[in-house]
């Protein structure tokens, strides 16, 4: 099956050394960066608003939508958001590690339609072999005079750093980013009123945008919006990086078009289920997104709104399949021993609540559930994200109380049963693997 | 202006309309009118956070109801709001829930217990009950974060009240939290104690028994408390506090907010200096000196007989000048209004004087034309402070101040001899050489120096005018306040130490004053004169009250030559001190929280003062030992209570006309304040006046700190041991020239006195000058003259 590639179109076709600044300028690359300065402001946000690159970093947010929203106070600044930490998901990483000089160029555009004179690149900090391409990548610029003072030629200036994170899960959202960046606790501001491109960081106005999206600007200026849009589906225009792992024959990062049904993605792209087992469930777009089953979504296709109808998103891109030798309490207890542990705890339901939550579900799992357990967990779950819906009504400042919420979620919707059974039966079917409480 | 601009936005807030201020929190608007949100996090005088979620309310949306915290949102026209439906109640109990699993419930051993916003909140919003069975988080308990704050991490519900509140209000971000997640915690930096003089307010404003107090820590129930409101007799601001007693014994001050003076918050001297109350040295029964020097405890009536007979047989022998009063500002304005009219219509004498020296003059302490207002900073373009360091000495000033310049834009110049509190926040820092404020002062005036000018322009400017330290007379305070008054849009307000100092000068306890400001016909003799006649023999009786001037005038040795040559010495006071040793007879004082009162703040809001425990074993108020006094010597002033007093005082201080009892109502909670300067007595404008500069090689600055050796911090124990004792500063290149280093010592010698102390080097003081903490633990006075002499003595270690 022949698929469109855009942003992984160079690594794939250079695998070596698409990563050097010879190879990228060899292949067409900063020319679009050096033509968007003769562009104004308006007609590449407009450019990108049309084109409706949607915000790969999980919101599936409107990128040009994003621009427009910057306010006038100057100065404003851009942050790549490079924290790429939800469980399963690897794509940026592919991202900066190969094509690095890919995302500069699309910084470079994105600074100009925001007029933006300094730029961050903030990468988890669990990225080194990443943050030294990206760093060898900006120092090339900065050489080449693609960064710094008056770059190609004009009078635009454009500083770029880049920092790396200190490994809190939370500093991939965008205002706790920007309170990381400014030397804080990374924890998320309150929105509103801190809206980055209004008060974003320094309290001036702000882009925040991921790798990926800011990968796609320079092609979704090289082949104009609507070309862009004819890539693949009409809404949810251009490819996406997947990040298939799990129980596939074939986990990996993949770049594919919008659109394609999950079984396509399952059993075709990533070459099914291993050892032949049954599909059980598969988390469709990051640790945060409630999961889908075989009898209901297989032959969904994979878009935002489809996704979302169904109760889920398409998040980060990252799918994480569980066959039929999968407990799903456990795969709960460690999605939610992980959000537990990634809480910030700035606000009262996800400090106490999901810990609380991972507490309960260690002792179903290790046979000490109660059968009153799972109201309790269903209830305080309720507390964190009202009616346990995605997306969620939350009690929190931020999405990730809720998200800890989301394999619960799963849980009441497709295996009460397989609680039950744990707590009737006084453990877990699938074998006793003694679940250490480990919260926080 | 549109009805929104005038009457505020229209909200509805379960089903009624109310209008407010648009942008107004919500969580404010539905208080102010009447519906109470539960709430931890927020506090009205600290940046919203919205951590808590206790505040959650349902909002009407375009998009459907919405649930959003009442603290961070501000209200907007046409808002509808319900606190009450299930789904808000719903989210309450959650919220309580989870902050009580971790909780210890150790209930009936916290202080906070009884007053717990927790315990009430779970009362009125919580679920009941619990269903967490699993461990609750441990933690140990409790630590001390600081000499007088201790933390039990396992109370905290992590609100950020006292984080918020170290770095917004008095610029100390010395608490933070530590950790993430479950394991989120309170702490202090590795080594650094949470050594803020305002560390006490985050006891006060912490939502449950988390951060407790060592001076009231298991103490009492505070269902056995009662409680009195009260001004604080600490500093001259006047700060609103509740004083609460158990079984008689005072045992904690609460601040009040209130927004003329101290906004609630309190200094931790105020806070805590309440220990000397029920210290066990309380002086309980009259003393009369025998042969010997010892004391016996005598009748009142053998005490005030004794004194009349010397006192009168002082005055007929040689006039009512040889007698002297001292002291007066502590006390309440009917006690110093007494203190007066004894001394003038009594005694007989002119020579009266509640100031030890170390202030400034009465004139323009108490009729200066365009007398600033605290609330004045609050609308100040730019705010000059040129004095003391508000941070030592007037610690709630430095607060309102520094709210001032970092929330409401105001310009800031201070200046000084050395680093002062409010540095970090300034516009522009001077550092000057005390002895040369002249030429400073004279080029500022002659707009010299641009960078004031600058500043200058955003007006109204407001001052803070007062001695920078003992070394440097008073008539530089009133010519830098000539100058501030010379500008467009200015007004000062002069700095003087000590509760009630200006209601005392209002009162006449001043040699050049009359009750109501009016100035002596014929001027007496100030403290110094006085020590001096004392030493001489031109003065030979002495009545001192609630005043220590061995340790508190400046120059002490001349004080303790005065005491030692005084014929015949009297005092009133709560303790024996370093005076009183000089007395022969000592008469002991109820306290403030004794007695009942007015007292004046330094800018003239008269407010009052009440009881809520009795004295020490026979003591009685000021007033009524004097009108006994009066009474042996032939002259009964006919007043029975304070009451009276006040009616009197009243009547003869026009400017205090309206500041009756009744009009200082307690609801209005902000006093009254008293015209400056009164009636019909002129306003004054000081002359500008100019002093040499010192061209000693090195000069001395003496300024006080917030924790000294005074009797009543060292009658408090929680308090005395802050004192941070004796040292010598110097700037690195005087000690590099004197081969003194940290640590090492010098030997300052003085024409008062020399006192041998451990160096700090001080790169902040001016070149030049050598600045020693004033009546520190230990340390002799060195006078106030600024001439020293210093030289290291042995080897640096």
């Amino acid at each position: 099956m022949s698929r469109p590639l855009v942003v992984t179109r160079r690594m794939v076709d250079h695998p070596t050394d698409s990563h050097t600044l010879d190879r990228y300028q060899e292949t067409g690359g900063y020319e679009m960066a050096r033509r968007s300065l003769d562009m104004t402001r308006d007609e590449i946000v407009e450019t990108v608003k049309s084109a409706n690159l949607l915000g790969r970093g999980g919101a599936a947010f409107s990128a040009g939508l994003k621009w427009s929203f910057l306010a006038p106070d100057r100065p404003a600044y851009v942050v790549v958001n490079a924290d790429e930490s939800e469980p399963g998901t690897f794509k940026d990483r592919q991202l900066l590690e190969r094509d690095p000089h890919q995302l500069i160029e699309g910084l470079i555009i994105t600074s100009w339609a925001n007029e933006a004179n300094h730029a961050f690149i903030y990468i988890r900090g669990e990225y080194p072999k990443p943050a030294r391409r990206v760093q060898q990548a900006v120092d090339e610029a900065y050489a080449a005079g693609y960064l710094g003072e008056g770059i190609f030629g004009t009078d635009f200036d454009l500083e770029v750093t880049v920092h790396l994170g200190g490994g809190a899960y939370i500093c991939g959202e965008e205002t706790a980013m920007i309170n990381s960046l400014e030397g804080l606790r990374g924890e998320p501001r309150l929105k509103p009123p801190y809206f980055p491109a209004a008060k974003g960081l320094y309290m001036k106005p702000t882009i925040v945008n991921n790798v990926e999206t800011i990968c796609n600007v320079p092609h979704v200026l090289a082949m104009g919006a609507e070309d862009f849009k004819g890539i693949a589906h009409p809404e949810d225009t251009g490819t996406f990086l997947l990040s298939l792992s799990g129980h596939v024959n074939e986990p990996g990062n993949y770049e594919l078009p919008h659109g394609l049904t999950w079984r396509e993605i399952i059993y075709d792209v990533a070459g099914g289920i291993r050892d032949g087992n049954e599909l059980k469930t598969w988390i469709p777009g990051g640790a945060s997104a409630p999961w889908f089953v075989p009898s209901l979504h297989l032959d969904m296709p994979l878009t935002k709104q489809a996704t979302a109808d169904a109760g889920s998103m398409i998040g980060s891109g990252a799918v994480v399949v569980m066959d039929e030798t999968t407990c799903v309490v456990r795969a709960a207890l460690r999605l939610v021993r992980f959000f537990a542990h990634e809480s910030c705890g700035e606000c009262t339901p996800c400090r106490e609540g999901a810990p609380w939550l991972e507490m309960m579900l260690t002792r179903i799992e290790n046979g000490q559930g109660r059968p009153v357990d799972f109201d309790v967990i269903l209830d305080v779950s309720d507390g964190i994200s009202i009616g346990l819906e995605w997306p969620p009504k939350m009690t929190t400042i931020c999405a990730l109380g809720p998200s800890a919420v989301s394999p619960i979620i799963s849980l009441r919707d497709h295996f009460g049963d397989e609680v039950v059974a744990h707590i009737e039966g006084g453990g877990c079917p699938f074998g006793r693997v003694e679940e250490e409480e480990v919260v926080a | 202006m549109t009805a929104r601009e005038t009457e505020g936005v229209l909200v509805t807030i379960d089903g009624k309309e109310v209008r407010a201020p648009e942008g107004e929190l919500l969580i404010k608007t539905a208080e102010d009118n009447g519906t109470y949100i539960p709430r931890f996090c927020w506090h009205p005088r600290l940046k919203e956070v919205g951590m808590c979620r206790m505040c959650l309310v349902d909002i009407e949306t375009p998009g459907g109801s919405m649930m959003v915290t009442a603290c961070t949102n501000p209200i907007s026209d046409g808002m509808v709001v319900d606190t009450k439906n299930d789904r808000v109640k719903k989210a309450q109990e959650a919220i309580l829930e989870y902050l009580l699993i971790n909780h210890p419930l150790d209930c009936p051993v916290c202080d906070r217990g009884g007053e717990c916003p927790l315990q009430d909140q779970t009362m009125s919003y919580g679920p009941g009950e619990t269903r967490f069975v699993e461990e609750k988080r441990h933690f140990e308990k409790p630590i001390p974060i600081s000499d007088l704050v201790l933390l039990d991490r396992e109370r905290c519900i992590l609100c950020a009240r006292c984080t918020r509140f170290a770095d917004e209000v008095p610029g100390d971000p010395l608490i933070e939290f530590k950790e993430r997640g479950y394991g989120t915690q309170i702490s202090i930096f590795p080594n650094q104690p949470f050594s803020s003089y305002f560390s006490g307010n985050t006891v006060q404003i912490c939502p449950v028994g988390a951060l407790t107090a060592t001076p009231y820590r298991f103490r009492a129930r505070p269902w056995d408390l009662k409680a009195v409101e009260s001004t604080c007799p600490h500093c001259t601001a006047g700060d609103r506090i509740s004083i609460e007693a158990s079984q008689n014994q005072v045992l904690r001050f609460l601040g009040v907010d209130v927004d003329a003076t101290n906004r609630g918050w309190l200094s931790d001297k105020c806070r805590f200096g309440f220990e000397y109350l029920n210290s066990e040295d309380r002086l309980t029964n009259p003393l009369a000196r025998q042969e010997g020097g010892t004391y016996e405890e005598v009748s009142w009536g053998e005490a005030t007989s004794i004194i009349a007979q010397r006192f009168g047989a002082i005055r007929e022998a040689h006039g009512g000048d040889a007698l002297a009063v001292l002291g007066g500002a502590h006390g309440t304005n009917e006690d110093a209004y007494a203190l007066s009219v004894f001394a003038r219509d009594v005694l007989g004498t002119k020579n009266i004087d509640c100031r030890m020296d170390d202030a400034l003059g009465t004139r323009l302490l108490t009729g200066i034309d365009r007398r600033a207002r605290i609330s004045d900073v609050d609308t100040a373009g730019t705010i000059i402070v040129w004095g003391p360091d508000l941070k030592e000495e007037h610690p709630t000033l430095y607060l309102r101040v520094r709210h001032a310049v970092q929330e409401l834009g105001a310009n800031l110049i201070v200046i000084h001899p050395r680093a002062t509190g409010l540095d970090d926040r300034a516009d522009l820092k001077i550092t000057y050489r005390p002895g040369s404020g002249s030429d400073l002062l004279t080029q500022l005036r002659g707009g010299d120096r641009d960078d004031v000018n600058a500043l200058l322009e955003a007006s109204p400017v407001v001052a803070f005018v007062g001695r920078t330290g003992y070394t440097e007379g008073p008539t530089m305070a009133e010519a830098v306040a000539s100058w501030i008054l010379e500008l467009e849009d200015s007004r000062v307000l002069p700095l003087a130490r000590r509760a009630n100092v200006f209601g005392a000068l209002d009162m006449g306890v001043a040699p050049d004053l009359e009750p109501g400001r009016i100035a002596a016909t014929e001027t007496g003799r100030d403290t110094r004169q006085i020590l001096g006649g004392l030493a001489s023999g031109d003065i030979r009786g002495l009545l001192l009250v609630g005043a220590d001037p061995v340790r508190d005038v400046p120059d002490g040795s001349l004080a303790t030559s005065g005491l030692s040559g005084a014929e015949f010495v009297v005092a009133i006071d709560m303790f024996h001190n370093d005076s009183t040793a000089h007395a022969d007879v000592i008469l002991p004082a109820l306290g403030f929280s004794e007695k009942e009162g007015t007292v004046t703040n330094i800018e003239g809001r008269v407010q009052k003062v009440n009881r809520i425990a009795p004295g020490s074993g026979q003591s009685r108020s000021d007033w009524s030992i004097i009108a006994d006094i009066a009474t042996a010597l032939g002259s009964d002033l006919g007043w029975t209570s304070e009451q009276e007093i006040n009616d009197a005082m009243m009547a003869r201080v026009p400017a205090y006309a309206e500041a009756s009892w009744d009009a200082l109502d307690w609801e209005e909670r902000d006093g009254v304040v008293v015209p400056a300067p009164g009636a019909d007595v002129p306003v004054y404008r000081p002359e500008m006046t100019t002093q040499p500069t010192v061209g000693a090689e090195l000069v001395l600055h003496s300024a006080r700190k917030l924790y000294d050796d005074g009797v009543m911090m060292r009658k408090g124990p929680s308090l005395h041991r802050l004192a941070p004792g004796g040292f010598a500063h110097l700037h690195p290149d005087d000690a590099r020239r004197l081969g003194a280093r940290t640590g090492s010592a010098v030997r300052l010698v003085t024409k008062r006195g020399e006192a041998e102390l451990p160096v700090q080097v001080d790169p902040s003081l001016h070149r030049g000058v050598v600045y020693v903490p004033f009546n520190q633990p230990g340390v002799g006075p060195l006078g106030d003259d600024p001439v020293v002499r210093v030289t290291a003595v042995g080897e640096p270690d």
